[in-house]
């Protein structure tokens, strides 16, 4: 039989968000229950009056690149202006979009549901060191991702890949079939522009979103799945590409699809324009190699770095024999006695970490845009995972000798601005609850100031860990 | 608050608690080897093609379109090398190390990976190995573990990574350091001492926490003003890493981007007490759209790499002549240009090896050509040097690793890849 107090704990903390005071007692003597409950009713949603959908500012920025390609004829100062104007329209959204989905992690009651997000969000990874998606990466959680974490898998996907954030951050937008209208009315002009591939989403999908890099696939399939993709394009009502479509929406290009039947692992999918496509994402999502690959993910960021086989192979039957309902993933997560066997076993990201510091606090959501920089500062800005892998999810990657001791110094910074309203041997029982040891409660209790025994529970091991 | 030496602070830690001294060495030692080495990984596949363009390949303007880099002498063409390579415009510096034997260009090279996926193709770069995944240690790390007794006569890390965490390449069982800029302020002593030793049971973040301070230490001793929380003009506190930042500042040097990273490291490697290995990432090279030719976006980081390098050679000062900068990257990109102006990922790239300890002024390559027929599965650079001969070079010439370790241990099953002879000065 489990500890109670310990299964709280692994649920607060590891599974949720971290635990806010009160959160603990709350979770009770039911873990599993309590992370049941929240799988129940939609998918969270943000809140901020000030959100904006993809479209809308993808319009408004495609105007401006048009501006753009305009002035850049005419003189590079008016260039470097209309340069300056987009940062200008996205940086305000950026930040509009990381205040509201902080603030809705320092009060979430549904904890779990906002970590999976995350977790998807990383999957499906978007950067927004590429200054195309650094106005769009929130929204594309918001409408990509938030809406399907409680639904289908196949659905997540092909959201995702139909999103403009996704598609301009793998460069499918300009993605041309060599053999498509497009490029042969081209050729027949004699232009010297080559039309071709980008084979970049392609490769990254069979590689990071469903098969894994061990899936069974060749340069081959890359190149046939690239060519079945092309068309699959943002809408313009101007610009060098053809077919229009609703301005910043996601559009199909009959023009610049290549056209014939593809195969792609084996399988022929005869031409059926945007349908061709979507029938090989539907196909990726339900292969088994696709089960075990996100079952693998799961695990690893939930159980432990280096998951128990048993677990993984659990999760992906259900994944597989469910056809990806995710729900029901989560459920046998939640029921596997691996999740429940080791307390501690994850390292905390950056991300984790401060999140979890401001809950234990109580911080209100309107200090959301004050935690802002604290993520850049740590190392692990929002949106901003630098690869199309997302952020890795093992203890190495984030124990840094440097990393550790920024961590400490942000944890004391934190201690001097909060202790004096706070006691950290009564908050210490309500954040570690059963995963507590004598030596952290001995520090607290022997600190020489409020403020300082604040910094040694931000700093405990137990809570650099979840 | 009053200033704090740290390296005060750090003496009076190990005798007062103990915890520091037995979970770890205190801090960088004098002794051992002069030799310098800096490794830098380009992240993302940097197209070999366009940073040393093959201009006298009868095949090469075919491929590349209207981004070819031009012949040597032409508006925007190629800084000559020899009658096949050039480097590309933007690496001016490159070019002067070239002429002043400090440069040896690799092409058509690669590790043993031959798939497509970066972050595989990283970890094969990292690890050392002929497959992805094989061990959760680098080659760095290991090789630093085989120096001879004599190599290492000092009590601190040997390597530091330029970051806040340690990567691949750097992780093992020798101790490393890793450091970033921290815009943070120190804490004070006592609270320091206290999570010390609440570490103390927790081998870790007491390892973690011990190598921080060990660093911390060399950079206040190179920076000759140590204190822990030094105050500034007008009150305000400074934290270490803008102490370390500010004589650059007040040089004002170049803005290359990698200036923080550079000059952190030429700190370090300054230091007669500090690290001999270093290394550092420079990210951004997975052009597979808008790449660009002579300009535009790949030009504008080669520029940024060419001019961090320059400030390394300025900012390491007389320890350049000891130093070996190798410069590399996962693999390379497809031959052709794609449909978007840009090129996907490939297999055989080039790489850099860069110094004053550098037997430089050559191109070394078995240039497989870029006929239809030569490249390797129909569209990539055929592979026909593998960069673990080109690492062992440097590791036992520069750094004396012993043969044997690095046949066996730093670069398991090695053994059919013979080191390079004679690239750096005895």
């Amino acid at each position: 039989m489990d500890d109670p107090a310990l299964s709280a704990a692994i649920a607060a903390n590891r599974f949720g968000l971290g635990a806010r005071p009160g959160e603990l007692a709350r979770v009770g003597e039911d873990a599993r229950g309590w992370l049941t409950a929240q799988l129940s009713g939609g998918a969270p949603q943000l809140r901020g009056a000030t959100l904006r959908g993809s479209a809308d500012i993808l319009s408004q920025a495609l105007k401006l690149r048009h501006e753009r390609r305009e002035a850049r004829a005419a003189a590079e100062a008016a260039n470097a202006a209309v340069v300056m104007k987009v940062a200008q329209l996205y940086l305000p959204i950026y930040v509009d979009e990381t205040t509201a989905r902080i603030g809705e992690a320092l009060t979430s009651e549904r904890p779990f549901i906002e970590h999976l997000t995350y977790f998807w969000t990383n999957h499906f990874a978007v950067s927004v060191d590429k200054v195309s998606v650094f106005g769009i990466a929130g929204s594309f959680e918001r409408e990509a991702i938030r809406p399907h974490v409680l639904g289908n898998f196949t659905d997540l996907l092909l959201a995702s890949t139909q999103h403009p954030a996704m598609l301009l951050y793998l460069d499918n937008q300009t993605s041309i079939g060599p053999n498509s209208q497009l490029a042969q009315r081209a050729a027949r002009r004699g232009g010297e522009r080559r039309f071709g591939i980008n084979e970049n989403l392609a490769r990254e999908i069979l590689e990071l979103h469903t098969l894994g890099v061990a899936g069974g696939y060749a340069q081959a399939d890359v190149t046939s799945f690239a060519k079945v993709i092309t068309g699959w394009s943002i809408g313009a009502d101007r610009g060098p590409l053809p077919g229009g479509g609703v301005p910043g929406q996601f559009v199909f290009r009959e023009q610049m699809h290549e056209p014939g039947a593809q195969t792609v692992l084996g399988k022929r999918y005869a031409e059926g324009g945007m349908e061709q496509g979507v029938a090989v994402l539907r196909d990726l999502a339900q292969r088994p190699a696709t089960a075990h690959f996100i079952a693998t993910k799961l695990a690893r960021h939930f159980i432990a770095d280096e998951p128990p086989s048993e677990a993984v192979d659990a999760l992906a039957r259900t994944f597989h024999e469910s056809g990806g309902n995710l729900p029901s993933v989560y459920r046998a997560l939640i029921g596997l006695k691996q999740s429940w066997a080791q307390a501690l076993a994850k390292f905390k990201t950056p991300g984790e970490y401060i999140i979890s510091s401001l809950r234990g606090l109580d911080v209100p959501s309107q200090y959301a845009d004050k935690a802002r920089t604290s993520f850049a500062l740590l190392g692990q800005r929002i949106y901003a995972p630098g690869s199309p892998a997302g952020w890795p999810d093992r203890s190495a990657d984030w124990d840094g000798p440097s990393s550790i001791m920024k961590r400490i110094e942000w944890a004391d910074a934190l201690g001097q601005k909060m202790g004096a309203h706070h006691d950290a041997a009564q908050l210490a029982p309500q954040w570690l609850g059963g995963v507590m040891s004598a030596s952290t409660h001995t520090s607290i209790s022997r600190a020489a100031s409020a403020s300082q025994a604040l910094t040694l529970l931000l700093t405990a091991p137990e809570f650099m860990r979840r | 608050m009053t200033a704090i030496k740290r390296r005060d602070f750090l003496r009076g830690a190990g005798l007062a608690a103990g915890a520091l001294l037995m979970t770890s060495k205190i801090a960088f030692a004098g002794g051992g080897t002069r030799a310098r080495l800096i490794f830098v990984i380009l992240r993302g596949a940097l197209d070999g093609l366009t940073a040393v363009p093959p201009y006298g390949d009868p095949h090469y303007a075919r491929l590349r379109g209207e981004v070819a880099i031009a012949a040597p002498g032409s508006n925007g063409g190629a800084l000559k090398l020899d009658g096949l390579f050039g480097l590309h415009p933007s690496l001016a510096f490159l070019s002067e190390c070239y002429g002043a034997h400090e440069l040896i260009v690799f092409h058509a090279i690669a590790s043993p990976y031959r798939e497509r996926s970066h972050f595989d193709g990283q970890d094969v770069l990292e690890n050392g190995c002929a497959h992805a995944h094989a061990v959760q240690t680098g080659w760095i790390n290991r090789a630093l573990a085989a120096l001879p007794p004599d190599r290492t006569a000092r009590r601190g890390e040997l390597g530091i990574a330029l970051g806040q965490n340690v990567p691949l390449v750097m992780r093992g069982s020798a101790p490393v350091a890793s450091w970033s800029p921290s815009h943070l302020a120190a804490l004070d002593e006592d609270t320091l001492q206290r999570i010390t030793d609440l570490y103390s049971t927790d081998p870790v973040l007491s390892q973690r926490l011990a190598d921080a301070l060990a660093t911390q230490s060399v950079a206040d001793a190179a920076q000759g003003e140590p204190t822990l929380a030094g105050a500034t003009e007008d009150g305000a506190q400074m934290s270490q890493a803008q102490l370390l930042a500010r004589p650059a500042q007040a040089k004002g040097k170049s803005g290359a981007p990698y200036k923080e990273v550079i000059h952190a490291t030429a700190e370090f490697l300054r230091s007669d007490d500090g690290p001999r290995v270093a290394v550092f990432d420079a990210l951004g090279w997975d052009t597979h759209a808008n790449e660009g030719g002579a300009q535009g976006q790949l030009a504008a980081r080669l520029a940024n790499l060419d001019a961090g390098l320059r400030l390394l050679k300025e900012e390491l000062g007389p320890v350049w002549r000891d130093t070996v900068v190798m410069v590399a990257t996962e693999f390379g990109r497809t031959a052709a240009v794609n449909g978007t102006r840009g090129t996907d990922h490939g297999t055989a790239a080039a790489a850099f090896l860069v110094g004053g300890a550098v037997r430089g002024g050559r191109v070394i390559a078995d240039w497989p050509g870029l006929s239809e027929r030569a490249l390797y599965q129909g569209r990539d650079l055929a592979p026909t040097l593998n960069l673990h001969s080109a690492l062992k070079g440097v590791l036992a010439d520069h750094l004396a690793v012993p043969t044997r370790a690095l046949d066996a241990a730093v670069f398991p099953d090695s053994a059919a890849a013979k080191p390079l002879p004679d690239l750096v000065h005895a």
